[in-house]
C-alpha cells in the first residue's frame, strides 16, 4: 500500500442556476472536472502533474486538500481515508501552496501573526515556544526574520510565496501540494523557488505534488509526471522516461509546443489543432480523438485505459505501446 | 504612497490590492491632512457638548416672554427666541442631545448592518436569502414614511429615533459588507485557512473580518452626518425630541416664521449642523483616500 493513494476519484459540479433549470424541467448540466484518476505516490516522492488550463488539474488538488467534494472514489493518505469529512489533525497533514502570492497571504495579518495563528490552533508546539518556531520557519524558506514583523504589502512576490511555503510547513505536513505555484512569479524568482521546494522535500521527506502547465518547470522538480488531460490522466511514467519518449499523442503535442531556445516557428504552426473539446459534451471513445494526429476507428468506439508495460509506465493510447511491450 | 517591488505581480491583473490595513503600525500617524482637520472640528463640537452647562452664558429653558424676539447683544449673543430664551446657550446645550443621537444612531446601525452582512456573505445559504430578503423588505418602505411610523409606534423620544434610524440603515451596511465578503471569501488565503483546517468562525473572524471592515469605517462618518441631518428634519416636522429640549433641527423650525425679521434665529442652527456635516465629511473622504486605496 502506498502513502498517498488516489483510487478512482471524481469531481463533479453543478453549472449554471439549479432553480432555472428546475424551472425549465431539465436535469441542471454537470461538469466533470476530474473524472476516474488513479495513482500512488510514496512518502517523500515528487509527482508532476501537467496539462492544458482546465483539465483539471487544480480540481485534483483541491479534492486531495478537501476544499471541493468528492463526488465518488477515494483518497487515502498512510492508510487512512480522506475522501468524506476529515477532521483537523487529518487536514494537517496535507498542506497547499496557491498560485498567486497576491492573494494567498492575509492582507491584515504579520506574518508572525499568520504563523503563530496555526502553531497555537493545531498545537503545534507548546505556547512558548511559538516565537522561537516562527523563526525556525523563517530559517526554513529563507527569509530574515525582520520579516516577521512585515504586513503582505510590504513583500515582494517572491517574498510572499516563501510566507506561503512557510505556512504550509508551520502545520508539519506530509504532502505539499504546489499549484502553480511559480507561475505568477518572475523567471528570475522561480527558480530559487523551486529549487527551495526540492530541499524542502529531500529534508523533511515531504511528498511533493506539483502541479503546473509548464513542463521545464514540472521536469525540474518530480520524479515521475502524469498528464492530464479533460479530467483525466493520459500518460504517468518517470520523469526523464517521460521526456525522452513520450508516448501519447497529447504528450507529444504538448512538448512540440512547449518554446525551445534557438527553434524558430512560425505563427500559427501548433502541434495541437483547435480547442480542447467542453468537459460538458464529450466525444465518443477517446477524448483526445478530434485532436489526434493518429485518431483511427477504433478510438471511436473504445476509450483507452491507462495501460503499460508496468505499473511505473502508463499511458492511455491504443497506440502507446508496441503489443509486445505489454504483458498479457 | 509607495508601492512595493512588485513587478513579478503583473502577470496577475484580477486581484486589486486592498488599501492600508487597520492593523497596519502607525497607521493612524499617516491619514491625510483632512482627516486631522475634520476630526478637530468634530472634537470641538463634542467638547462643547460635554461642557455646555460651563460655556452656556444662560439657562436654556428659561422663559422670558417680556424680550422674546431681541436682537444679538451683550447679554444675548445670538438674541432671543419667541418665548424669550437664549438662542447662544440653546445652541450649546442642543449639542448634548444631536451628537449623542448623530453618532449613536450611525453606530448601532453600523455595527448591526457590518455583523449581519458579514453573516450573510460568508454563510450564504438560508442565511443569506433570510438577511437579504429582510433588507429588501425595509428597502421597499420609503425611508421617512418608516422611521415616522415607528417613532409613532414606539413613542417620541431620543430611544425611539436610535431604533427607528438603526431599523433604516443597517441595510446599507449590510449591502456593503456582504459584497466585500463575497469577493474576500473566495481568495486564496481564505481556501488556505481552510485548507489549514481551521474553524469557520475563526476564518471569518480572523481572516475575513479584519479585511472588509474598512468599508464600514469609510462610510460611518457619512452616516452620521446623515443620521444629525435626519434627526434635525424630524424635529423640524415636530417628530424629534418633544420642547422644550433645546435641539438644533427644532430651532430651525421654531425660527422659520421669523425668518424675515430675525433671520438668524433659523440660520445659525443650520450653519452649526453644516460645521459638523464638513467635519465628518473630511474624517471620511480622509479615510476612504487612505484605506480604500
Amino acid at each position: 500500500m502506498s502513502f498517498l493513494e488516489v483510487t478512482d476519484v471524481t469531481v463533479r459540479f453543478t453549472v449554471g442556476s439549479r432553480l432555472a433549470a428546475r424551472i425549465k424541467g431539465e436535469k441542471p448540466p454537470i461538469l466533470t472536472a476530474v473524472d476516474g484518476i488513479s495513482f500512488e505516490a510514496e512518502r517523500g516522492e515528487s509527482i508532476g502533474i501537467v496539462g492544458e488550463s482546465g483539465c483539471g488539474k487544480s480540481t485534483l488538488a483541491k479534492a486531495i486538500t478537501g476544499l471541493v467534494p468528492v463526488a465518488s472514489g477515494s483518497i487515502s493518505l498512510d492508510g487512512r481515508e480522506l475522501a468524506g469529512k476529515r477532521d483537523q489533525a487529518l487536514r494537517r497533514r496535507i498542506q497547499m501552496v496557491f498560485q498567486d502570492p497576491s492573494s494567498s497571504l492575509n492582507p491584515s495579518l504579520t506574518v508572525e501573526k499568520m504563523l503563530s495563528e496555526l502553531l497555537r490552533v493545531h498545537q503545534v508546539v507548546p505556547r512558548d515556544e511559538i516565537a522561537d518556531r516562527c523563526a525556525e520557519l523563517m530559517d526554513l524558506v529563507e527569509l530574515p526574520q525582520s520579516l516577521l514583523e512585515a504586513l503582505p504589502r510590504r513583500m515582494s512576490g517572491g517574498q510572499r510565496q516563501r510566507v506561503g511555503i512557510a505556512r504550509a510547513l508551520a502545520l508539519e505536513p506530509d504532502v505539499l501540494i504546489a499549484d502553480e505555484s511559480v507561475a505568477a512569479l518572475d523567471v528570475s524568482v522561480q527558480a530559487p523557488i523551486l529549487n527551495l521546494l526540492n530541499s524542502l522535500r529531500d529534508n523533511l521527506g515531504l511528498t511533493l505534488m506539483f502541479i503546473s502547465h509548464d513542463l521545464a518547470v514540472v521536469r525540474y522538480v518530480s520524479d515521475r509526471v502524469i498528464v492530464m488531460y479533460l479530467g483525466t490522466a493520459v500518460e504517468d511514467r518517470p520523469t526523464a522516461q517521460l521526456f525522452d519518449d513520450p508516448r501519447h499523442p497529447y504528450t507529444k503535442a504538448l512538448m512540440a509546443a512547449a518554446p525551445k531556445f534557438g527553434v524558430k516557428k512560425a505563427p500559427g504552426e501548433s502541434a495541437l489543432k483547435g480547442e480542447p473539446p467542453s468537459a460538458l459534451n464529450l466525444p465518443s471513445g477517446c477524448r483526445f480523438r478530434p485532436r489526434c494526429p493518429l485518431a483511427a476507428d477504433i478510438c471511436e468506439q473504445i476509450e483507452p485505459d491507462l495501460i503499460g508495460p508496468s505499473e511505473t509506465q502508463r499511458a492511455a493510447c491504443h497506440f502507446a505501446w508496441e503489443e509486445n511491450e505489454i504483458p498479457a | 504612497m509607495t508601492l512595493p517591488p512588485t513587478s513579478s505581480l503583473d502577470a496577475v491583473p484580477e486581484v486589486i490590492e486592498p488599501g492600508a490595513a487597520l492593523t497596519e503600525p502607525g497607521i493612524w500617524k499617516k491619514m491625510p491632512k483632512k482627516v486631522y482637520v475634520g476630526a478637530g472640528i468634530v472634537a470641538l463640537y463634542i467638547l462643547i457638548a460635554i461642557f455646555a452647562p460651563l460655556l452656556a452664558p444662560l439657562d436654556p429653558l428659561e422663559i422670558n416672554p417680556v424680550n422674546k424676539l431681541a436682537s444679538p447683544s451683550a447679554e444675548h449673543w445670538l438674541g432671543t427666541d419667541e418665548l424669550g430664551r437664549d438662542v447662544f446657550s440653546r445652541l450649546l446645550y442642543a449639542a448634548r442631545v444631536d451628537i449623542p443621537i448623530g453618532f449613536l444612531g450611525a453606530l448601532l446601525p453600523a455595527i448591526v448592518g457590518t455583523i449581519l452582512g458579514a453573516l450573510a456573505g460568508f454563510f450564504g445559504r438560508w442565511v443569506d436569502t433570510a438577511i437579504m430578503r429582510t433588507a429588501d423588505v425595509v428597502q421597499a418602505f420609503p425611508a421617512y414614511i418608516l422611521v415616522i411610523v415607528l417613532v409613532f409606534a414606539l413613542g417620541q423620544g431620543a430611544g425611539s429615533i436610535i431604533i427607528a434610524f438603526t431599523v433604516l440603515a443597517w441595510v446599507i451596511y449590510a449591502r456593503i459588507i456582504r459584497s466585500e465578503v463575497l469577493r474576500v471569501k473566495d481568495l486564496d488565503y481564505i481556501h488556505a485557512a481552510r485548507v489549514a483546517g481551521l474553524s469557520r468562525l475563526r476564518i471569518l473572524r480572523v481572516h475575513v473580518f479584519p479585511n472588509v471592515i474598512n468599508q464600514t469605517l469609510v462610510y460611518l462618518p457619512n452616516d452620521i452626518v446623515f443620521a444629525t441631518l435626519g434627526l434635525a428634519a424630524f424635529s423640524f416636522l415636530g417628530l424629534g425630541i418633544p420642547p422644550p429640549t433645546a435641539e438644533w433641527g427644532a430651532m430651525i423650525a421654531d425660527g422659520q416664521p421669523f425668518i424675515r425679521t430675525n433671520w438668524w434665529l433659523a440660520t445659525v442652527p443650520g450653519l452649526v449642523i453644516v460645521g459638523l456635516g464638513l467635519g465628518l465629511s473630511l474624517v471620511g473622504e480622509g479615510l476612504e483616500e487612505r484605506l480604500r486605496a
